[in-house]
């Protein structure tokens, strides 16, 4: 059996006639971690979304196979039984739907078992406490009310808790303050080391990759992977802008 | 993946089996003197109880069937038996109740929940009730429980006299005259002074006869100080021939007593539900209505409240769910007649698959009721493009002294959050029903755990299906 997580070959996509994405491939092995960087725009979100299987964009080209599986075609619950994890840029709010609730539920939709009150409690706690996160946050209404900080903590507690072969996480530090990010990270950090999982980072900057290892990075412009490299290409397009990096590959 | 969800029918199985008929006594159908005369002696009433009755058929002849609401053309009193019953008798014990009848209601739960977290439970079948019973710590508290028949006979008698139909008078409209002329079986409960009784009493209504009519009737009385939480559930299996329920609820809430007044309906999706409920509440006393309404074909159902007393209080909190072929127009109404009281109201309904839900109300307050406070608030969301969703707030305010407030919400699900709920590993109809659910929380919090339980069941047995 091979090592590889996610295999997406050729794929291209867009909403209704409008094509976003253009013949994009990567391969992210199992415990690597991937950059996704590039300009507003660029189509970055747009991947994550399709790999995850948001039926708002069609794929009008192409494979998306993960561990061995062609998944092109499953939807979105489909494949996040199958271990796909996206960490949304705007995670949505859910009145009435307590954040605890949902995570036992999806624990018990994706294993196919009830999971015991007590070891999920125990389980949450863990969690939380890496998040810094008071108990009481569980029994909030998903996302309603959280500011934008607690909103992506809430994601990564739910990418602890669900421990998936792959997260997606886009934008998961836009918009956050240096404390916040730094929590975040731990959490990230926590995932890695927890379950060796894989990692497509989807960012503008580079605060939340400080202390991660970036084993690839690509580059998106208009929907094309234009460049992949290793952890110093992130480095680099930090230092000039993308500006400077295009006109350099002219 | 992007088409739309559509549900044929939903399984209704649980709540669907039906019994025969048979050994059942039942009335001609129709709607005459003679009939009435029939149900009368049947029920050996005393004399005024047969006047009433009568004088209630003359007004019900003499009325016009309401022409503001949903379409109940189809509905022809003259193919509906207004009482049929197996002639059993009510029993105090499970053990004496007819196996068929028993069986029902073991299969909808009763004598469980009963034995888990009631203080009594009545149980109706058809037109007549078959089982009441009260804890006898409840008993001793002085708390009357029991069936209206019984009542009207007993120690209580002239109190059933003083207060029968007197808040909701036969001449209210056509089916309050209806169920004055036929109504029979529901429950009478008398809570004295200062008892607070901390666990639920319920009753439970169903209607098992094909083209037959339900109209029984709840008669509640707290006395000052007392506290009560009645819980009140439906239902009924399916027939291709209309079933029509035109019950009664008259709730008297004493100076500074509390009535919690919770009702799960689900009848089924045949059924014309004309029922008209009303409480009156005196000086410092609170009605709190909680209802969940799932079933029947057409529903009109206003529970109303009339805050006679100074600071007097409501709060009514309600979901309505409209699927396939239904059409229902719920709300509340509530006429604020004394000063400082307040009023809540609080709904949310949803529909699905071309059904049609109306939420009406209507708040009035008078010139008297100085610093009153209303404050109204509905929400609505539609499951897809078919279904379809109305909002009739009627506001009639008298005085400046008033502090009111109205808020309506349309909404529709949000493809975005089915899409966010499933990247956890959640199936689409799960996503959906959670939603739903999440939405009808605020009726679902208000309810005894058990009871929170069915209202989630019922939501995801409307939602099963939802194939995207």
């Amino acid at each position: 059996m091979s090592n590889n997580v996610l295999e997406v070959k050729n794929l291209s996509a867009g909403i209704e006639e409008r094509e976003i994405l253009h013949d994009v491939n990567f391969t992210i092995k199992k415990g690597e971690v991937h950059v996704l960087m590039g300009p507003n725009g660029a189509g970055k979100s747009t991947i994550g979304n399709v790999i995850m299987g948001n039926p708002r964009y069609q794929v009008t080209g192409g494979n998306i196979i993960f561990n061995g599986e062609d998944v092109t075609e499953y939807s979105a619950d489909k494949r996040a039984k199958a271990g796909i994890f996206l960490s949304f840029q705007e995670p949505l709010e859910v009145p009435g739907l307590p954040l605890d609730g949902f995570i036992k539920n999806a624990l018990e939709q994706k294993t196919g078992e009830r999971v015991r009150i007590w070891d999920f409690k125990k389980e949450l706690k863990k969690a939380m406490d890496v998040l810094s996160m008071n108990e009481s946050y569980g029994k909030r209404n998903l996302n309603v009310g959280f500011s934008g900080g607690e909103k992506k903590k809430a994601e990564i507690l739910q990418l602890l808790m669900l421990k998936p072969d792959l997260a997606i996480l886009d934008e998961t530090d836009s918009g956050l303050d240096v404390d916040a990010v730094r929590i975040v990270s731990k959490g990230i950090e926590e995932y890695m080391r927890e379950t060796n999982g894989s990692l497509l980072i989807i960012t503008h900057s580079t605060r939340i990759l400080d202390n991660l290892n970036v084993d690839y990075t690509h580059v998106c412009v208009n929907g094309h992977i234009i460049e992949t490299g290793d952890g110093s290409l992130v480095e680099k397009i930090n230092e000039g802008g993308y500006e400077s990096f295009l006109e350099e590959r002219k | 993946m992007s088409e739309k969800t559509y549900v044929e029918d939903i399984d209704r199985s649980m709540y669907d089996f039906r019994n025969e008929d048979k050994d059942a006594y039942r009335i001609s159908a129709g709607l005459t003197a003679d009939i009435v005369e029939q149900i009368s002696n049947e029920k050996d009433d005393p004399e005024w109880m047969r006047e009433f009755r009568l004088k209630s058929l003359e007004v019900y002849n003499r009325l016009q069937v309401p022409e503001w609401g949903p379409d109940i053309s189809e509905l022809n009193i003259d193919n509906i038996a207004t009482y049929v019953t197996k002639k059993s008798g009510m029993k105090e014990s499970w053990e004496d109740v007819p196996d068929e009848i028993k069986d029902t209601f073991d299969k909808l739960g009763i004598p469980q929940a009963e034995r888990t977290s009631l203080a009594g439970v009545g149980a109706q079948y058809d037109s007549e009730m078959v089982y009441h019973n009260v804890q006898k710590e409840v008993e001793e508290l002085g708390v009357v429980y029991t069936d209206i028949e019984s009542a009207l006979k007993g120690e209580y008698a002239d109190m059933i006299k003083e207060h029968f139909m007197h808040l909701v008078p036969p001449t209210d409209h056509k089916f309050a005259a209806l169920h004055g002329a036929v109504w029979s079986g529901g429950s009478f409960v008398y809570v004295p002074k200062g008892v607070k009784l901390e666990i639920p009493l319920q009753s439970y209504f169903r209607l098992n006869a094909a083209g037959a009519g339900q109209f029984e009737h709840t008669l509640i009385i707290l006395e000052e100080d007392s506290y009560l939480h009645f819980i009140e559930g439906c239902s009924a299996p399916k027939y291709n021939v209309a079933n029509l329920h035109a019950g009664c609820v008259e709730l008297y809430v004493g100076k500074n007593a509390k009535l919690r007044y919770s009702t799960i309906e689900n009848w089924s999706k045949n059924m014309y539900n004309l029922n008209t409920k009303r409480a009156i509440v005196e000086e410092g006393g609170t009605v709190e209505w909680v209802s969940g309404s799932f079933g029947s074909h057409v529903s009109y159902l206003y529970p109303m409240s009339i805050l006679k007393g100074k600071g007097s209080k409501m709060e009514f909190t309600g979901v309505t769910f409209a699927g396939k072929g239904q059409n229902l127009d719920t709300g509340a109404k509530v006429v604020h007649a004394a000063p400082d009281t307040s009023s809540y109201i609080n709904t949310k309904s949803i529909s699905k698959s071309g059904g049609c839900s109306t939420f009406r109300s209507s708040v009035v307050i008078n010139k008297n009721a100085k610093h009153s406070k209303a404050s109204v608030s509905c929400e609505s969301l539609m499951l897809d493009d078919i279904s379809r969703s109305d909002t009739i707030p009627a506001m009639d305010i008298r005085t400046a002294d008033a502090d009111v407030g109205h808020e309506a919400k349309i909404g529709r699900i949000s493809d975005d959050a089915v899409f966010y709920l499933m990247s956890r590993g959640i199936s689409e109809e799960n996503a959906k029903a959670m939603i739903v659910s999440g939405f009808a929380d605020n009726v679902s919090k208000e309810l005894p755990l058990e009871y929170a339980m069915e209202m989630n069941n019922l939501i995801k047995l409307e939602m099963s299906g939802s194939i995207g």
